[in-house]
C-alpha cells in the first residue's frame, strides 16, 4: 500500500497538499497497490472528506492542539509497523518535509525530497529538484520498503475534485505522541498584521535590483506600484544592502510569488531570483544592459536606465489617466 | 550563562545567470563562478557571533566535504566565529543521511573532548540539494528538539524562543537547551567581512578530520537542466521613450483597471 499525507489548513486541503494526493493516486494505481490518505491535526476528518481520493482516510491526532512535526511523525510511524507500506509520500511544503524529516530519522531511511516525478523499479527512478527547481537531479532510490517521499509543487494535477471519486471509510487513528514527542510544538499563532497589499497576494509587483541604487530609489517603484495597486520586490542584494526590509525578496531564500505582472527594475536575473518569480504570468524586464540574463527570460523588455525609465511610465500612466474620460479603463 | 554555538555550513557551487552543468552530467560547472555558502547559513553564522558577544562562551564553524571547504571556514572566521572544524572527504557527494551521521558523531566527540553545546544551527535546507533534513536527523540522533524554518530568536538561560512564517501568520515555538535550530534568511542582516578579521582568521584555530562517509540507497544518477520555460521576449524599446508602449502594454494586461 502507499501512504500519502494530507496537507491541510483547517480542515482544507492545500494546493501542494492535494496535488500530493493525486501524484500518489497515480503511483499506487501503477503499483497496483490501494491509497490510504493521512490527514492529522485540527479539521483532519473535514480536509478527508474534501478530499476523497484514497481506499482508506486515516484522520489523525484530532485532539491535539495544533501542529507538532515529531508527534505527526510518529503517527505515520504507527501505520508503517501494520507493515506492508511501500512507500510514505508527503507535499515538498514546510510540513510536508519537515514531518518526513522526523520519520526517515526516526526509522533510518533515506528521504527523497522535492520529486518531480517517479518510477517505481528496481531500483526506483526518480527526479527531484535542485537549487529549488533550476536544475533536475536523476537519482535511484533502492533498499527496503518504506520509501519516503515528498513531491514538490507542480509536480503534478491535484487529485480528483471533491465528489468525483469514491469517499473511503474514515478511521480515526489513535494517539501515541510521548513526551519528546510534544516538545516542539506551536506555542502561539500570530495572525497577519494585515497592512498593505502583500508579495503573496499581489497581482502586480514592481521589483527593484541592484539597479536601484540605494535605499531612496525605491521611492520612484513605491510611486509606480501606487498606481498600478502593486506590491513592491527585490532582490537580495538589496535586502543585503539594508535597503529593503528581506519580507520584500524574491527568489530561493526569499518569497515565491505568482503575479499577473512581474516589473523587474534593474534585476539581472539570477537563477535565485527566477525561482521566485517564473510563475508570474507575464515580466517585464528593465534593464541599461541588453545582455542581462533577464533580457530573454521576460515577457518584454525595455533597454534603458530605469531612473529615467520608471518616472516615464508614471508620467504617462498619470497623462493617460487624466483623461480617464476618454480611457477604456 | 556562557553559550557555546555550533553552527554547520555547506560548500556549495556559486551561480549565476544560468547553471551549467559539466560535460559528464554529474556536476555543476564551477569553473567561473567558484564556491559560496547559503544565505541561510551566513544568517546562522551571524546569529552565532551575536550570540556569543551577549552571552559569552564559544562559537565554532563545522562543514563536511572536500579540503577546500577551509574557504568557506575562514570565511566564517573572518566573521568572528572562534573556531573550525572540517569533516574532510576526498571530494564524493556524501547524502543527506550520511552527512548527518558524520556531523553528529562528530559533535559528540566535539562535546566529550570541551563541554556541551547549548546550541547547533544549520540552514534550513542547502540551496543546491535542497533535502531538508540534515538539521533535523542530527536533533534526532542527539535528542534535542529542533526548530526548523526559523526567522527570529531570542535565546534564554535554560530555554529559547523561535518564531516561524506559517503562510501570512507568524508561529512561536518554545524549546529547552540545548536545543537544534534550522534557520532561515531574514533572521537577521549579516555583515560582510572586515580586514582585520580576515587578517585574524588566517591564524585561528582549524581541526581537520577524515571522514568517509556511507553510501546509501539513495544515489544521485546524474543531473540535467529542466525543459526550458517557453516565453518569447518582446522588446518595448529604449529609454523614457518606451514609457507610452509600456503602458499601451499594461493596458492589453489588464493589470490598469482599478
Ligand atoms: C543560495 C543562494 C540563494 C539566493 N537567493 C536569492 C533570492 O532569494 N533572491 C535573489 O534575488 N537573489 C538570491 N541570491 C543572489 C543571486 O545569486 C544574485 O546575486 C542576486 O539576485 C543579484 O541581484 P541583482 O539582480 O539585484 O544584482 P546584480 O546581479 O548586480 O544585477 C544588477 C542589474 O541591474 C542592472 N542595472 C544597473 N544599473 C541600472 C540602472 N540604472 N537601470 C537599469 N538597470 C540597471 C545591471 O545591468 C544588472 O543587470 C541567492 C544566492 C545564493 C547563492
Ligand atoms: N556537508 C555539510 N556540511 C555541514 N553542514 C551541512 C552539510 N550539508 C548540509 N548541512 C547543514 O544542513 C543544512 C540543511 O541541509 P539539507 O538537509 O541538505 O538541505 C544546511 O543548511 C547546513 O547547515
Amino acid at each position: 500500500m502507499i501512504l500519502c499525507l494530507l496537507e491541510h489548513e483547517a480542515g482544507v486541503p492545500t494546493q501542494v497538499g492535494a496535488e500530493a494526493v493525486g501524484f500518489a493516486g497515480t503511483l499506487a494505481a501503477r503499483l497496483g497497490e490501494p491509497l490510504e490518505v493521512v490527514a492529522l491535526g485540527p479539521g483532519a476528518e473535514a480536509a478527508l472528506v474534501r478530499a476523497p481520493a484514497g481506499d482508506v482516510l486515516h484522520a489523525g491526532l484530532v485532539d491535539l492542539a495544533g501542529y507538532a512535526p515529531r508527534a505527526w511523525a510518529h503517527a505515520l510511524a504507527d501505520l508503517l509497523d501494520r507493515g506492508g507500506v511501500s512507500a510514505v509520500l508527503a507535499p515538498g511544503s514546510e510540513r510536508g518535509n519537515e514531518v518526513m524529516a522526523y520519520l526517515a530519522a526516526r526509522r533510518d531511511l533515506p528521504l527523497a525530497t522535492n520529486c518531480v516525478s517517479v518510477t517505481p523499479g528496481d531500483p526506483w527512478a526518480l527526479t527531484r529538484n535542485r537549487w529549488a527547481g533550476s536544475l533536475f537531479e536523476d537519482a535511484e532510490l533502492g533498499g527496503d520498503a518504506p520509501r519516503l517521499l515528498t513531491v514538490t509543487l507542480g509536480a503534478t494535477r491535484p487529485g480528483p475534485e471533491p465528489g468525483t471519486a469514491p469517499a473511503g471509510e474514515v478511521r480515526r487513528l489513535p494517539t501515541h505522541a510521548d513526551t519528546d514527542d510534544l516538545r516542539v510544538v506551536v506555542g502561539e499563532e500570530v495572525p497577519p498584521s494585515g497592512e498593505g497589499v502583500s508579495l503573496a497576494d499581489a497581482r502586480v509587483i514592481v521589483s527593484g535590483g541592484r539597479g536601484v541604487g540605494g535605499e531612496e530609489g525605491f521611492g520612484l517603484l513605491e510611486e509606480l506600484a501606487g498606481l498600478l495597486g502593486a506590491a513592491v520586490g527585490c532582490s537580495r542584494v538589496v535586502t543585503s544592502e539594508g535597503w529593503r526590509p528581506h519580507r520584500d525578496q524574491v527568489g530561493q531564500t526569499g518569497t515565491r510569488v505568482a503575479p499577473d505582472l512581474y516589473i523587474a527594475c534593474g534585476i539581472s536575473g539570477a537563477i535565485q531570483h527566477m525561482v521566485g518569480c517564473k510563475s508570474a504570468k507575464k515580466i517585464l524586464a528593465i534593464n541599461t544592459d541588453p545582455d542581462a540574463p533577464i533580457m530573454a527570460k521576460a515577457d518584454y523588455s525595455v533597454v534603458g536606465d530605469l531612473h529615467a525609465v520608471v518616472p516615464a511610465i508614471v508620467e504617462e500612466l498619470r497623462r493617460v489617466r487624466a483623461g480617464e474620460g476618454r480611457c477604456p479603463w | 550563562m556562557a553559550l557555546r554555538v555550533l553552527v554547520a555550513v555547506k560548500r556549495v557551487p556559486a551561480v549565476g545567470g544560468k547553471i551549467v552543468v559539466t560535460d559528464d552530467g554529474r556536476e555543476v560547472d564551477t569553473r567561473f563562478l567558484g564556491f559560496t555558502m547559503s544565505p541561510h547559513e551566513e544568517c546562522a553564522l551571524e546569529e552565532a557571533v551575536r550570540l556569543v558577544q551577549t552571552h559569552g562562551g564559544e562559537s565554532t564553524v563545522l562543514t563536511l566535504g572536500p579540503p577546500e571547504s577551509e574557504e568557506q571556514l575562514r570565511y566564517a572566521l573572518s566573521l568572528g566565529i572562534d573556531r573550525a572544524v572540517l569533516l574532510e572527504t576526498s571530494g564524493q557527494e556524501a547524502g543527506p543521511r550520511a552527512t548527518a551521521a558524520e556531523i553528529a558523531a562528530a559533535i559528540g566527540a566535539l562535546e566529550a573532548a570541551n563541554g556541551p553545546f547549548g546550541l547547533l544551527l544549520f540552514g534550513n535546507e542547502a540551496p543546491d540539494t535542497g533535502d531538508f533534513q540534515v538539521g533535523i536527523r542530527v536533533a534526532e540522533a542527539l535528542g534535542r528538539p529542533c526548530v526548523t524554518g526559523v526567522k527570529h530568536l531570542e535565546v534564554g538561560d535554560d530555554h529559547l524562543v523561535a518564531w516561524r512564517d506559517h503562510g501570512a501568520a507568524q508561529e512561536l515555538y518554545r524549546v529547552g537547551l540545548p536545543a537544534v535550530i534550522a534557520v532561515k534568511e531574514g533572521l537577521n542582516l549579516p555583515r560582510y567581512p572586515s580586514l582585520p578579521g580576515r587578517l585574524k582568521a588566517k591564524s585561528k584555530p582549524l581541526d581537520r578530520h577524515p571522514v568517509s562517509p556511507a553510501g546509501d540507497a539513495l544515489r544521485t544518477v546524474g543531473l540535467r537542466l529542466p525543459p526550458a520555460e517557453a516565453r518569447r521576449t518582446v522588446p518595448l524599446g529604449t529609454g523614457a521613450e518606451a514609457a507610452t508602449r509600456v503602458v499601451e502594454v499594461l493596458d492589453e494586461l489588464g493589470v490598469l483597471a482599478r
